[in-house]
């Protein structure tokens, strides 16, 4: 079985993906992730998942564009120029 | 006590040696690696004990005649299968619980607090053995090694736990392998692990 | 906007990793990538597993406890990493028991450096010290790679390397500040290491036509690797005392360093199975590669 293999830094930050690991059982995938993956004190933390239960998500759909959900969806420059321009005029 | 600790200290010092031979060659990656980190922990608790009872570890470790090492007829031997390689883990790991256990309770505080260092270290190896020990229970292999290893695994301890070490691994005490004598395995380790270091005058720098 | 999409035409695919992108195992891969990708992959996975082979008979004879526990763990990254590059190029499609099979049989290559003896503690030093430098350098160049599972565990892997670096400095610089002898080691293994040290990162075609630099899997050409080390390394060597067995080499005005032209025709004689030490260590892999098969049977683990 493939196990993979998230490890923490340490407390407070996130799990990451780090690897995988081939062993037949839970025990097993412990006993040498333990090794591989924190033998120089890299990690605090394991968690460790078979391959089969990991649920891939890698598609969406953004038939419509909708640009008020993304950074680049304001143009804030332009309007904030003239803002400022009026701004200084109006007290200058 | 120094004999009792000179001898655990030597017992450690050789099976690292003898573990670290593995280093490489194991039946898979994953193993090895982790069977890697064993053997330099007993080099780490062989180191750790040298320190208690001397300035200069590494003079204990590397500059004593064959006849002044104390380690047990188990550990010399080399065992490059992995069958002989889990036996000799299992063994030898049961056997240490009981003589480590029993250095736990030390008037000394400074061989009580190391005793459980060790301890709590060889928690880990422990389980692995266990781990191995189950899945090749069953196999002709690992059952030829272990009747093989255990009269040698009866001598690493003093006459009075061996009964207890019987009682843990379910099998009849048989007559054992006692320390003293120095098989020509332990010479031929001994050739290899000093050669580097005798090459230069001694207080070389390495 | 979509997500970024991995373009499915050989041209796209090119243009799109030669402007830095990256792709993982689900994408689509052009059958010749794929190809180069598995066997450049395979190559450095059985450099590390055949790598371990000269180093490991001197953790038997270590001269301090010390050097003993960090040469055995240099050893054991070094087999962690074999373990790494194997799952990748399983991932790819080629299981670990079969690249295993073709490295023993002398079908798949290895670096030339693990071809070679080991004589004496100097060469503990030297390789650690520079073998693993030179390695270094092609190894912070595939940081970058375009196949993005490799490039993740060249993370890894470079941290752990830079341990070595460290230890075999510290060898080196015991016996260079110790007896005349131990320099004599030193100098002694230098000058039977510099040709293939030499020969290390490949001969110096351009990267262009390197097909690992066309598919970004390196993004590095040989001859810069070669010059980084040389620029690296040829300071700290000659600050030590020690000397350097090429009497041509010379770093112009232009920064260029100039050398003797390596032997291209031992390195393709050693890669191709022809070394010193080749067919020894392959025997020494299958023998415990067969005698120990019963344990992954019993495992139930290929």
């Amino acid at each position: 079985m493939i196990w993979e293999i998230f490890r923490q830094d340490r407390k407070g930050q996130p799990f990451e993906h780090a690897g995988s690991v081939e062993a037949p059982d839970a025990e097993f995938a412990e006993a040498w992730a333990r090794e591989q993956y924190g033998r120089r004190g890299e990690s605090v933390a394991l968690w460790l998942a078979p391959r089969e239960a990991i649920h891939a998500v890698t598609e969406w759909s953004d038939e419509f564009d909708l640009k008020y959900r993304r950074v680049d969806g304001y143009s804030i420059k332009a309007r904030l120029k003239e803002a400022r321009e009026r701004a200084s005029a109006e007290s200058g | 006590m120094n004999e009792l600790l000179l001898s655990l200290a030597d017992d450690e010092l050789v099976i690292g040696w003898r573990d670290s031979e593995w280093t490489g060659i194991a039946p898979l990656l994953e193993e090895d690696v982790a069977f890697s980190s064993i053997a330099q922990n007993e080099i780490g608790h062989a180191r750790a004990v040298y320190e208690l009872l001397a300035d200069d570890a590494d003079a204990l470790a590397f500059d004593r005649p064959l006849e002044e090492y104390r380690c047990a007829p188990l550990v010399e031997l080399r065992l490059l299968d992995w069958a002989h390689t889990i036996a000799r883990r299992w063994l030898y790991e049961q056997a240490d619980e009981l003589r480590i256990s029993a250095l736990m309770q030390d008037d000394d505080a400074r061989v009580a607090g190391l005793a459980a260092k060790i301890n709590r270290e060889e928690a880990y190896h422990r389980m692995h053995a266990e781990l191995w020990r189950e899945r090749l229970a069953e196999t002709p292999q690992f059952r030829t090694a272990v009747a093989e290893l255990w009269p040698h695994a009866l001598g690493v301890l003093p006459a009075e736990q061996r009964g207890a070490l019987a009682a843990r691994v379910e099998l009849e005490e048989v007559d054992p392998v006692e320390r003293g004598t120095h098989s020509a395995e332990l010479a031929e380790l001994w050739e290899e692990m000093t050669m580097v270091r005798r090459s230069a005058p001694a207080g070389a720098q390495w | 906007m979509a997500a970024v999409e991995v373009p499915r035409s050989e041209q796209a695919f090119l243009e799109y990793v030669q402007a830095g992108g990256q792709v993982e195992t689900t994408d689509w891969l052009p059958d010749d990538y794929r190809a180069k990708l598995v066997k450049f992959i395979e190559m450095h996975g059985n450099s590390e597993l055949m790598g371990v082979l000269p180093e490991r008979e001197w953790i038997l004879r270590a001269p301090t406890l010390q050097r003993k526990l960090a040469l055995t763990a240099k050893v054991q990254d070094e087999v962690g990493h074999a373990q790494l590059i194997y799952r990748v190029v399983e991932d790819l499609g080629k299981p670990r028991a079969r690249c295993l099979d073709d490295l023993i049989s002398g079908t798949s290559k290895f670096h030339n450096v693990f071809h070679y003896p080991t004589k004496t503690w100097g060469d503990v030093g030297v390789i650690a010290w520079l073998v693993d430098a030179a390695a270094i350098i092609s190894q912070k160049a595939l940081l970058k790679c375009s196949y993005a599972p490799y490039a993740r565990i060249m993370k890894k892997i470079c941290w752990e390397e830079s341990f070595h670096i460290l230890h075999g400095r510290d060898v080196i610089l015991a016996m260079v500040t110790g007896t005349p002898e131990q320099f004599g080691l030193v100098q002694e293994a230098l000058d039977r290491w510099w040709g293939p040290l030499m020969q290390f990162h490949g001969n110096p075609i351009p990267a262009d036509d390197d097909p690992m630099f066309r598919w970004r899997i390196k993004s590095q050409g040989n001859e810069e690797a070669r010059q980084q080390f040389l620029d690296g390394y040829v300071p700290q060597i000659l600050e030590l005392g020690l000397t350097v067995p090429d009497p041509k080499l010379r770093k112009r005005d232009d920064g260029v360093w100039e050398y003797t032209e390596p032997d291209w025709d031992e390195l393709k004689s050693v890669v191709t199975g022809h070394g010193p030490r080749t067919a020894e260590r392959l025997a020494f892999r299958r023998r415990f590669i067969e005698q120990e098969q019963w344990v992954r049977d019993a495992l139930l683990v290929a």
